[in-house]
């Protein structure tokens, strides 16, 4: 195979992929607007993300408080700033680090987790036995993950958010000896509500690719055995991926609207 | 359109066509099934058994051919029409396919519940489960998880949550395999003794000789993607054709 026909055959398949893809966002969403969404489920869901989640992102959230207030510090007071030091560290984490790096905590963690799941789902022949016994396993099993996922993360980042400005004005206040009325005055005097707006939208959508890439991963696993650990893998991969380019429109689009 | 019904026939496969790229693995399939039959299919791995089991149900599209299912074309219906005659369609999967985070009890409650319209209360739900259950001798299992149940047992409770569904026509695929011999014919009598109750015709996948004993009133040999022999499993023991003989020795 000359190396010619082998792009050809890479530029195709990675356009059936994207075709495939469509055709499995459609019918989530044409299963939606059928059949609703089976509640019970969606919330089993969701608290099973949430609770998969909390323990490692209240710690990964309190150590990029501190982290980021450790490592800031010196240059602002270098410059004598370290009054704006609340501000910056709040900002950074509510509009930019809170987000993405709880959305790839979630990637990694549930996204993988939907992938495995329905993967094994399909080649044991569970998701067959669900569409032949009448029940759409689209509605089901996946719309149910995707909203889980998509419901779930902005109220995470909200929570990781919360954890990293306490690391941070713990870390602040031992440095610095910032007090806590004076951290989270001088805080709240940069956050505003724009700020909060877009970022819990961006989330929403982040919620969105990981929960539509894992469940789409596994949906289509073959191979047996290895399918399963094929599909937790590259649900990881294509959602973080997938987190980046969301986070690059939208930050374009929020700049271009400001 | 009820031609295949007036013959008692509850399920005609004619002339069923379905390759995956260059192999072709049903190559113009031609079945009958009749009311209260047991047809067993017999096969060489990758002959395409399975293909046909799906392309009944229509988990796989065939490429051509008909199917014509309780005297409705299957291959013709859209969705909802789809789902309800799948229901009268039930199938039972190699492995059992129960739902590995759910008990046996909402396993076997999942049809019942989530299936469009069936509105049951929660005493009728108890009921159908008991029911289905005991048919399968498994009641005492009512509350375990699908990994506390060896793989007979699984293939019993996956039989039990097809026949809570009262199917007309049963797809079994191979239904005794990896048993052994004690819960193989334990099985076998049981697909009978679903045949009894229930009325249902059925379709089974096997290569266990003992199964085929028990449960066929006629086998049918798929051999590249057509039937090329059918008859009772006597003539079939005695076929002039050594690739049919080849099953029985």
């Amino acid at each position: 195979m000359t190396k010619s026909s082998k792009l050809k055959d890479a530029i195709a398949d990675f356009l059936l992929g994207i075709g495939d893809m469509g055709a499995f966002i459609s019918s989530i969403f044409k299963s939606f607007l059928r059949h609703g969404v089976n509640f019970q489920e969606f919330t089993r869901q969701c608290y099973r993300i949430g609770n998969q989640s909390l323990p490692l992102i209240s710690i990964t959230g309190f150590i990029l408080g501190l982290v980021l207030t450790l490592q800031s510090g010196p240059t602002l007071a270098k410059f004598g700033a370290e009054s704006m030091l609340p501000g910056m560290v709040s900002l950074s984490i509510i509009r930019e680090i809170g987000p993405v790096i709880v959305a790839l905590i979630v990637a990694g963690k549930v996204g993988s987790g939907i992938g495995a799941e329905l993967a094994s789902m399909r080649v044991t022949e569970q998701l067959d036995a669900m569409e032949v016994s009448g029940t759409n396993p689209i509605s089901f099993v996946v719309t149910t993950r995707v909203l889980a996922v998509s419901f779930m993360l902005p109220l995470l980042v909200l929570y990781a958010d919360a954890f990293s400005i306490l690391g941070s004005f713990i870390s602040a206040s031992t440095q610095y000896n910032i007090s806590l009325e004076t951290f989270f005055h001088k805080a709240f005097d940069v956050i505003h509500y724009k700020d909060l707006f877009p970022t819990t939208i961006k989330t929403f959508f982040f919620g969105l690719s990981i929960g539509i890439i894992g469940s789409y991963q596994g949906y289509f696993a073959k191979r047996g055995t290895e399918g399963v650990g094929e599909a937790a893998n590259s649900a990881v991969v294509k959602a973080s991926i997938s987190i980046f380019i969301i986070d690059l429109i939208v930050v374009n689009i929020t700049q271009l609207l400001t | 359109m009820d031609q295949a019904l007036t013959n008692n026939i509850v399920l005609k496969v004619s002339n069923l066509k379905k390759s995956f790229g260059d192999f072709h693995i049903l190559a113009g399939a031609d079945l009958d099934l009749k009311e209260k039959q047991n047809i067993v299919i017999l096969g060489h791995s990758g002959t395409g058994k399975s293909v046909l089991f799906k392309c009944i149900v229509r988990l796989i599209e065939p490429d051509s051919g008909g199917i014509n299912v309780l005297g409705q074309d299957i291959l013709a219906l859209e969705d909802e029409k789809l789902t309800e005659l799948r229901i009268k369609i039930g199938y039972v999967f190699q492995g059992g396919a129960l739902y590995d985070s759910m008990s046996v009890r909402s396993n076997l409650e999942f049809p019942l519940k989530y299936t469009k319209g069936a509105k049951r209360t929660q005493t009728e739900l108890n009921e159908l489960v008991e029911e289905a259950l005991v048919n399968v001798g498994l009641i005492e299992s009512i509350d375990k998880m699908p990994s506390e149940l060896s793989g007979g047992m699984m293939k019993r409770i996956g039989l039990a949550r097809t026949l809570i569904q009262k199917p007309n026509i049963l797809l079994y695929d191979e239904p005794t395999t990896g048993l052994d011999p004690v819960t193989s014919g334990e099985i076998s009598e049981l697909i009978l003794k679903i045949q009894e109750e229930y009325n249902t015709s059925s379709l089974i996948i096997s290569h266990d000789l003992k199964c085929i004993e028990i449960t066929a009133n006629q086998v049918n040999v798929l051999k590249e993607g057509k039937f090329t022999a059918t008859g009772t499993l006597d003539e079939m023991k005695h076929h002039e054709d050594p690739f049919v003989n080849s099953f029985f020795k």
